[in-house]
């Protein structure tokens, strides 16, 4: 569960990032459209920060450390709307510039999390 | 550069544009070396002393230009400048360390490698800064 929520947010967060870079390239501001876009990435880590809690209440252990798990947990839940309301300061391309950096951050830390949290009954 | 940032406060901004992108991609360096070295002092420091001492100080400079482009204004224009120069001193200097002795690092630094761990950004980051800072002059 964790796992599969881990790559589909990989993979999405690459889309939007993917999404942003091309309003970008086309000298456009993010629009009401990105921010839907960001709102699904947005619940999906969501999703992903109560199942990690949860398995960390029901006695999981990340393989590098419960502490690091919660951070990247909720630095990942953090990055694409902190990214998004930078956006609306900024209604130039370099604003969606901005959402497109945040959502590949948000694919590394995916990256992470997945070593982080490690191969179930390893 | 396309720069259409509207209202023009007190201080001059030095987020708006380009700017932008690079306090984010500077917000986001802070956040992860802040909480990676505190984490690291705090648990495992004996483990590898100098390292986590370094990156400690890496992190406080990053959060220290990170605060001065959002504040905004000539004299934090002028400070974010010399800590960039700081900073790129820093990557050097601990690059070249970390390659001429690697045993007195058993950890690896933010700025290990000249940050190859981290895609270059370390090394990039200061120079485009330094640039960056140069044209709202």
């Amino acid at each position: 569960m964790l796992d599969a929520l881990t790559v589909a947010i990989g993979v999405t967060a690459l889309a939007l990032a993917a999404w942003c870079g091309l309003a970008a390239w086309r000298d456009q501001p993010t629009k009401d459209w990105h921010f839907i876009g960001m709102a699904v990435v947005t619940v999906l880590v969501l999703a992903q920060l109560v199942v990690g809690l949860v398995k960390l209440a029901q006695g999981g252990k990340p393989d590098e450390g419960t502490v690091i798990f919660v951070a990247y947990l909720v630095g990942a839940f953090a990055a694409v709307p902190a990214a998004g309301l930078l956006s609306l300061t900024e209604r130039t391309k370099w604003g969606s510039l901005t959402v497109a950096a945040g959502a590949v951050v948000l694919a590394v830390l995916e990256v992470r999390l997945y070593d982080i949290w490690g191969t179930p009954g390893a | 550069m396309d720069d259409a940032a509207g209202a023009a406060p007190a201080r001059e901004r030095l987020v708006s544009g380009p700017g932008l992108l690079l306090v984010w991609v500077y917000g986001v360096i802070t956040v992860g070396a802040v909480s990676r070295s505190a984490y690291q002092i705090s648990t495992e420091f004996d483990r590898a002393p100098l390292p986590y001492a370094l990156s400690g100080i890496a992190a406080l400079v990053y959060a220290f230009i990170t605060y001065s482009l959002v504040r905004g204004g000539e004299t934090a224009r002028k400070a974010a400048r010399i800590c960039c120069a700081a900073e790129l001193t820093g990557v050097l200097t601990v690059g070249t360390w970390t390659l001429v002795r690697p045993e007195a690092f058993p950890d690896a630094t933010v700025w290990s490698d000249f940050g190859m761990g981290y895609l270059f950004i370390p090394v990039i980051l200061p120079i485009t800064g330094m640039l960056w800072l140069r044209t709202k002059r």
